[in-house]
């Protein structure tokens, strides 16, 4: 049974029901997990390491088509889905981002609007903004080798190259876990701004409660294949939940450090 | 430096023997990459499918490229003399670079970048294209450097089945035994292989380089350049139909031969068209079965022994009757020889035969006991050279012979480091030095007759064919062949010229009809 879990005139963007991945020799990740994730909202799902985190990602993109249960991604079934088209609409931003070698910082942007079949002009136009965006100026930046970044530059690089063809969802698997914390800080700022400039269904994954909290809406606790729980930063601040506590272990210590 | 003044004076004939090379290699690399990255690509995808591909082109590669091309020589299609076969050959050495290093570059390709194009939507053919290719592309270059590497010198080879290209030259001074004109072949082909590994090296740079318009536009030039020429001489139409062709193996005395065989059919208004200098005995044998050649000269020990695998037989007439009906068992006949026998020779200076009055072998036997002796490696070692002749004759020398390099036992014996050796009956050298060649009076050594060998059809197709070669019948004397070697050997004179000399003293003796 469906149950709207936000105001009725924002759809839920992401549906997942009763979702069963099954992968290999490690077993079940993902246990007939539910969630709904309304259009606009950031969530973040936390989880220790093999939890699913990514897996739930892959569900979502059709990179990985789950044993039993349905994934709905705006008002498809992602098995209704061609994979291409879906993953197009879908910006992805890679654990270890992935940009390609061979390609300047601009073609790596370009990449999914080249797909989408943009014409040339219109492309370098919206490299140009999605640079601006990130606060990489397109001047120095476009025609530089991708290789001849720092971190946080790349990370950047790779929220533009998944905003390019301004997809209506985004995916972010981890994406400042290589950081130092000064520069995570920094993006965490960026991310605030830019989320508030173009408004995307954002799902971040990170094992860091910390860094969901500073970015996230509703922060999501995986466990054992499902939702422990999911609820505001606020109110998960205040759970009992023995499958929860420990994620906050960390976060509560520094605050009690910090006064 | 000589070889300059060589190609300096064969301006035209190098420029078009080293077009033709550049044709060959450039062609079968481009067909070699035209496979090869496609089957390297499934073979990197699906292991089961792409390990037998490797194991076959790596067996491929250790098939030695002269065995190669008379294999081919007899297929249809790819067959036949020229340089559709030497392409399809050199399309086989340059696979297996080009496909081992397709597998590593794709395989090499880190796989958070493949899943990242996956996760921005790429079909896997956009992902082969847009993240694969360019990233194994410096794996893929290398192992067409090394492919065109190869082929240059494979592309040398080329010329055994009268695909030209500058191995001409390498085959032209190995049978003169004319360094300059090895050099003359060699050199140049050694700097075309460098040129072509840094050309290729600097492409692959250019290529990764922005800008792109422009580059497409000129590999694509370049590759129907290449693909044009090479369409053009593998497929440019064979000489006349009424041709006959003439064929011969790649030493002096062969291509003298060949020019007399040639030059006596011309004078019988036979059209000739020449294949001389063609890779061995294998490859003449192959060109003859597959049609490619209607005559050549051979020797009926050699045609008995290395053609039809027969154990040695020292009885002439036998081995002549055997190897003529095994010849015609194949549709090829064996014509009259020519009355020469290009065979071992034992050889001593004519001052000591004349002083000693010494005829045969067994006459050298009696006194060869203080005498030393050299031979070949070959000879020395093979048990139908030197260890069953001395059996043979009771040969006993002062000390065991001296195994020698055959271009030096003739100077060796005649300045008297050695009393006797074993060299080459034909050889002009003998009559130069004032060698004497004992008589082989217990027949130890097999007959070499040197014959004709046509293709039936060929006989039948061109009725004059059969007479102009019986009429060379036992017309040329082994002083005849030793003086022709010599004067295109030591005399650097042009076979084609002594040939004709030759051919112009045997008329006034042909025995005049009516």
């Amino acid at each position: 049974m469906r149950v709207p879990a936000y105001d009725s005139r924002v759809t839920a963007a992401i549906s997942l029901r009763g979702v069963h991945v099954t992968r290999g020799d490690a077993g079940s990740v993902l246990r007939g997990l539910d969630l709904d994730i309304t259009a606009g909202e950031t969530i973040a799902l936390v989880g220790r390491s093999g939890a699913g985190k990514s897996t739930l990602l892959k569900v979502i993109n059709g990179l990985i088509v789950p044993g039993r249960g349905e994934v709905i991604v705006e008002g498809r079934a992602t098995r209704d889905w061609n994979p291409f088209e879906l993953r197009r609409r879908i910006g992805y931003v890679l654990q270890d981002i992935g940009l390609f070698p061979h390609m300047t910082v601009g073609e790596n942007v370009g990449v999914v609007p080249r797909l989408l079949g943009w014409e040339a002009a219109r492309i370098a136009r919206r490299v140009d903004e999605m640079l601006d965006l990130v606060a990489l100026p397109p001047a120095t930046y476009a025609r530089r080798p991708a290789t001849e970044l720092s971190g946080g530059q790349r990370q950047r690089v790779g929220v533009a190259r998944a905003l390019a063809a301004d997809p209506p969802i985004l995916l972010m698997d981890e994406p400042f876990g290589a950081l130092d914390p000064v520069t995570r800080a920094e993006l965490h700022r960026e991310f605030r701004r830019i989320q508030a400039q173009v408004r995307k269904t954002v799902v971040i994954v990170t094992h860091d409660m910390a860094e969901a909290f500073a970015l996230a809406t509703r922060v999501g606790v995986l466990d054992d294949g499902g939702i422990a729980q999911l609820d505001t930063p606020k109110a998960l601040a205040r759970t009992t939940d023995p499958r929860v506590r420990p994620l906050l272990e960390p976060l509560l210590e520094a605050r009690a450090i910090l006064g | 430096m000589s070889f300059i003044g060589f190609l300096a004076a064969h301006r035209a004939e190098f420029a078009a023997l080293l077009w033709q090379h550049v044709l060959l290699v450039g062609a079968s690399t481009l067909a070699a990459i035209a496979i090869g990255v496609p089957f390297g690509i499934l073979a990197a995808r699906r292991p089961r499918l792409g390990a037998p591909v490797v194991w076959i082109a790596n067996v491929v590669q250790t098939i030695p490229s002269l065995a190669m091309f008379g294999f081919l020589l007899p297929v249809p299609l790819i067959g036949g003399l020229g340089a559709r076969v030497a392409i399809v050959v050199l399309i086989l050495y340059a696979l297996l670079p080009v496909i081992r290093t397709t597998i590593a570059g794709i395989r090499g390709v880190d796989p958070s970048l493949v899943e990242a194009g996956t996760a921005l939507g790429m079909t896997p053919a956009q992902l082969l294209r847009q993240v694969e290719l360019p990233l194994a592309m410096p794996s893929i270059v290398a192992g067409i450097r090394v492919a065109a590497v190869i082929g240059v010198g494979t592309a040398t080879i080329a010329a055994a089945v009268g695909a030209g290209g500058l191995g001409e030259y390498i085959f032209r001074g190995l049978s003169m035994v004319d360094p300059t004109v090895i050099l003359a072949g060699a050199v140049p082909a050694a700097a075309l292989a460098l040129i072509v590994d840094g050309g290729l090296l600097l492409a692959e740079r250019a290529l990764r380089a922005p800008g792109r318009v422009p580059r497409r536009a000129l590999a694509a030039g370049l590759v129907i350049a290449i693909l044009g020429g090479a369409a053009v001489i593998a497929f440019r139409p064979a000489a006349g139909r009424g041709a006959v062709r003439v064929g011969s193996k790649n030493f002096t005395e062969q291509i003298l031969l060949g020019e007399i065989v040639a030059q006596q059919l011309e004078r019988a208004g036979l059209t000739v068209e020449r294949r001389l200098n063609l890779g061995g005995t294998f490859i003449c044998d192959r060109a003859l079965r597959s049609g490619d050649i209607d005559v050549y000269v051979e020797y009926t020990g050699t045609a008995d022994t290395a053609v039809f695998k027969e154990p040695v037989d020292t009885d002439r007439q036998r081995v002549l009757e055997r190897v003529r009906r095994r010849y015609a068992e194949g549709g090829l006949t064996l014509l009259p020889p020519l009355g020469f026998e290009n065979t071992f020779a034992i050889l001593v200076r004519g001052e000591e035969a004349r002083r000693l009055h010494l005829s045969t072998i067994e006459d050298a036997a009696a006194v060869s006991a203080s005498w030393r002796a050299g031979f070949g490696y070959e000879f020395l070692q093979r048990a139908d050279g030197y260890p069953g002749l001395s059996q043979k004759y009771g040969l006993r020398f002062a000390a065991p012979p001296t195994a020698m390099d055959l271009s030096l036992i003739y100077r060796a014996l005649a300045e008297r480091q050695v009393d006797l050796v074993a060299g080459d009956a034909t050889s002009g050298l003998i009559a130069a030095y004032d060698l004497f060649m004992l008589q082989d009076n217990r027949r130890y050594f097999p007959p070499y007759d040197a014959a004709p060998v046509a293709r039936a059809a060929a006989l039948l197709g061109h009725p004059a064919l059969r007479e102009a070669l019986d009429a060379l019948a036992g017309r040329i004397s082994i002083d005849d062949m030793r003086r022709m070697n010599q004067a295109v050997d030591a005399g650097r004179e042009d076979p084609a010229a002594v040939a004709r000399a030759f051919l112009a003293r045997l008329e006034p003796r042909r025995p005049s009809k009516g």
